[in-house]
C-alpha cells in the first residue's frame, strides 16, 4: 500500500494526481510520500460526521518536504491530541470510512488508505 | 451591448417546508416574481432553475420543464444551473448571459431547494460529495474545511475567536427584520462562544442551517424594463471563476482565488471598486467565509477583515459598509440552488428602496456567492438604474 503523489515534468508534486499539473505540465512519476514526515498545518475535529464517518473525526491538513518541494495533503488524524506545528507520519488503515453508508454507490468508496500520526 | 436590467424579484419563506417539494418551492417564487415584474408567463423567452441536487435529495428530475408547465410559461426555453451552492449565482450569470446576448428578451432565473426532510448527516454528506475522492475518503464535510480554515486563520493573523462570533451575532441580529429569514433571533456572542463544537474551533453559531426554500428574479434588456416600470435595477458587473477542486492544494488556505479574480472581473466590468460599494450580500455559509470573501473582494486587507467586524464597520444601521443586511445565509437560512438568487433579492430590494426595516442607504450594492469551499465563485454588482 502506497500514498501516491505525482511528481510533474516542471518538479512539482500534487497529493493527489491529476491528468495534467500546474502550467499544464504532465505526469513524471509517483512518488510514495508514506515514507516521509510531514507537518501539522492545520487541523479540526469534527463532531457532525455524515452517516459511516467515524464520531469525532479528527482532520488536518499537512505539509510533506519531497527533496525541497513541498507538497500537501488533507487526511484523517490518529489522535485529537495535535498542535500546528507537529510532525506527524502516515499510518496504514484498512478503512477509512464505512463503504455502506452514505451517497455513494459503496464499491466507489471502499478506501483503506492513511492516517497521520503524531512522531 | 445593452445593459441588463431587474424589474421584479421574489423570495419564499426560508426554513422548514414540511410536505412541500421542490416544484412546489420553485412554482411559489416563479409566480410570485412574475406578479411583481407584471409579466405575463407567455412572455417568458427563457425559464432557467438553480439547484444542486433535487435527484440526490428527493429523487426528482427535471424540475426546469415541470417548472415552464406549472407557470403556463411553454414554450420557453428551459435549463437547469447546477454549480453546487453558488448556483444561485451561476443562475444569474446565466441569465444574464441570455439577455445580454440577446437570446432572450425576458429570463425568468428560479433558483431552489427542498433539504430539511434529510437528517443532518445525509444532507452534508449530499453536499460533502461535491469533494475529490482523496478528501471525501477521509469523512471531510464543508463544515470541516471551515474549521481548518478558521484555525489557520486565527493562528496566523492574531485574530480573537470571539471575532467570528461577532459576524454570526450581527448577521443574526439583521435576520430579525427579515421576515422570510429561517431565523428571526437575536443571538449574543456569548451563546455563540458556549454552543456546542461542531468543527473546532467553530461551534453550531458559526455555521448556516439546512433550510427548505426558493427565489426568483425577472431580467430582460434595459430597453424592454421600460416598456414595464420606471423604477428597476441594473446588473453592471457579473464574473465567476474557479479556484482548485482540492481545497488544500491551494497557495493560502487563506485566499479564494474564485472570489478574488470573479470580483475582479465584476469590477473591471462595472467601472467600479470596492469603495464604490453601498451594501454587500457574503456567502457566510460558514462565519470564516465573510472574513475571506472581505478580503478576496477588497473590502479589507488580507488578515485585516476581522479587524472592521470589531469595529462595526459591517454593521447594518451603523457602519461604513452594510454587510448580509437580509441575515445571511446564517441567519435566513440556505436552500442551496436559492442562496445565490436570493442574495441578489435582498440586494434588488435595497436599491429600490423596499427593504423595509432593513433599508440603508445604497445605489450600489454587490453579491458573492460561493460554490463548494470556494472551489467556485460568482460576483455580481447592481445598481439602481439612473
Amino acid at each position: 500500500m502506497t500514498m501516491d503523489a505525482t511528481r510533474y515534468e516542471n518538479g512539482s508534486i500534487s497529493y493527489p494526481g491529476h491528468p495534467r499539473g500546474p502550467g499544464g505540465s504532465n505526469p513524471a512519476e509517483t512518488i510514495d510520500l508514506s515514507e516521509y514526515t510531514a507537518e501539522v498545518i492545520t487541523w479540526t475535529t469534527s463532531t457532525a460526521t455524515p452517516p459511516g464517518v467515524r464520531e469525532p473525526n479528527h482532520l488536518a491538513i499537512v505539509e510533506f518536504d519531497v527533496d525541497g518541494e513541498s507538497v500537501r495533503a488533507i487526511g484523517q488524524l490518529t489522535t485529537g491530541d495535535v498542535e500546528t506545528g507537529d510532525t506527524v507520519q502516515p499510518v496504514h488503515v484498512d478503512e477509512l470510512r464505512e463503504p455502506g453508508a452514505g451517497i455513494r454507490e459503496p464499491e466507489s468508496q471502499d478506501w483503506d488508505g492513511y492516517r497521520f500520526e503524531p512522531v | 451591448m445593452e445593459r441588463v436590467a431587474i424589474i421584479g424579484a421574489s423570495m419564499t419563506q426560508f426554513g422548514q417546508r414540511e410536505g412541500e417539494w421542490i416544484t412546489d418551492l420553485l412554482a411559489e417564487a416563479g409566480i410570485e416574481c412574475l406578479g411583481d415584474a407584471g409579466v405575463d408567463a407567455d412572455d417568458v423567452d427563457h425559464l432557467y432553475v438553480s439547484n444542486m441536487a433535487s435527484g440526490e435529495f428527493e429523487g426528482q428530475t427535471g424540475v426546469p420543464n415541470a417548472l415552464a408547465h406549472d407557470l403556463d410559461a411553454m414554450p420557453a426555453y428551459t435549463q437547469r444551473i447546477d454549480q453546487t451552492s453558488s448556483s444561485g449565482g451561476a443562475g444569474i450569470y446565466a441569465a444574464w448571459q441570455s439577455v445580454a446576448s440577446g437570446a432572450s428578451d425576458m429570463t425568468l432565473l428560479v433558483g431552489g431547494e427542498k433539504m430539511t426532510h434529510k437528517t443532518t448527516g445525509e444532507a452534508t454528506d449530499v453536499i460533502a460529495s461535491l469533494t475529490h475522492r482523496a478528501e471525501y475518503k477521509t469523512g471531510v464535510t464543508l463544515p470541516s474545511f471551515a474549521g481548518l480554515t478558521a484555525r489557520h486563520y486565527l493562528e496566523r493573523f492574531d485574530a480573537p475567536r470571539e471575532s467570528l462570533a461577532k459576524v454570526a451575532s450581527k448577521n443574526h441580529k439583521n435576520g430579525v427584520d427579515n421576515p422570510k429569514a429561517q431565523f428571526q433571533k437575536e443571538v449574543d456572542v456569548e451563546t455563540i462562544l458556549e454552543s456546542p463544537i461542531i468543527a473546532d474551533p467553530l461551534r453550531l453559531y458559526d455555521f448556516c442551517p439546512i433550510t427548505d426554500g426558493s427565489a426568483a428574479l425577472m431580467l430582460c434588456p434595459e430597453s424592454v424594463a421600460k416598456e414595464y416600470t420606471d423604477e428597476y435595477v441594473v446588473i453592471s458587473g457579473i464574473d465567476g471563476a474557479t479556484d482548485t477542486h482540492v481545497v488544500h492544494e491551494r497557495e493560502d488556505p487563506t485566499v479564494m482565488g474564485g472570489v478574488v479574480e470573479s470580483g475582479k472581473g465584476a469590477y473591471e466590468m462595472s467601472g467600479l471598486g470596492p469603495d464604490d460599494i453601498d451594501v454587500a450580500e457574503l456567502h457566510d455559509m460558514f462565519t470564516i467565509l465573510e472574513f475571506l470573501q472581505m478580503e478576496g473582494l477588497g473590502f479589507a486587507e488580507h488578515g485585516e477583515a476581522w479587524k472592521l467586524v470589531e469595529e462595526g464597520y459591517t454593521e447594518r444601521d451603523t457602519g461604513e459598509l452594510p454587510i448580509n443586511t437580509s441575515g445571511g445565509l446564517k441567519s435566513k437560512g440556505h436552500p442551496l440552488g436559492a442562496s445565490g438568487v436570493a442574495q441578489a433579492v435582498e440586494i434588488y430590494e435595497q436599491l429600490m428602496g423596499e427593504a423595509g426595516p432593513r433599508q440603508v442607504d445604497a445605489e450600489t450594492g454587490l453579491c458573492c456567492n460561493v460554490g463548494g469551499f470556494g472551489n467556485c465563485v460568482i460576483t455580481t454588482i447592481m445598481e439602481a438604474a439612473q
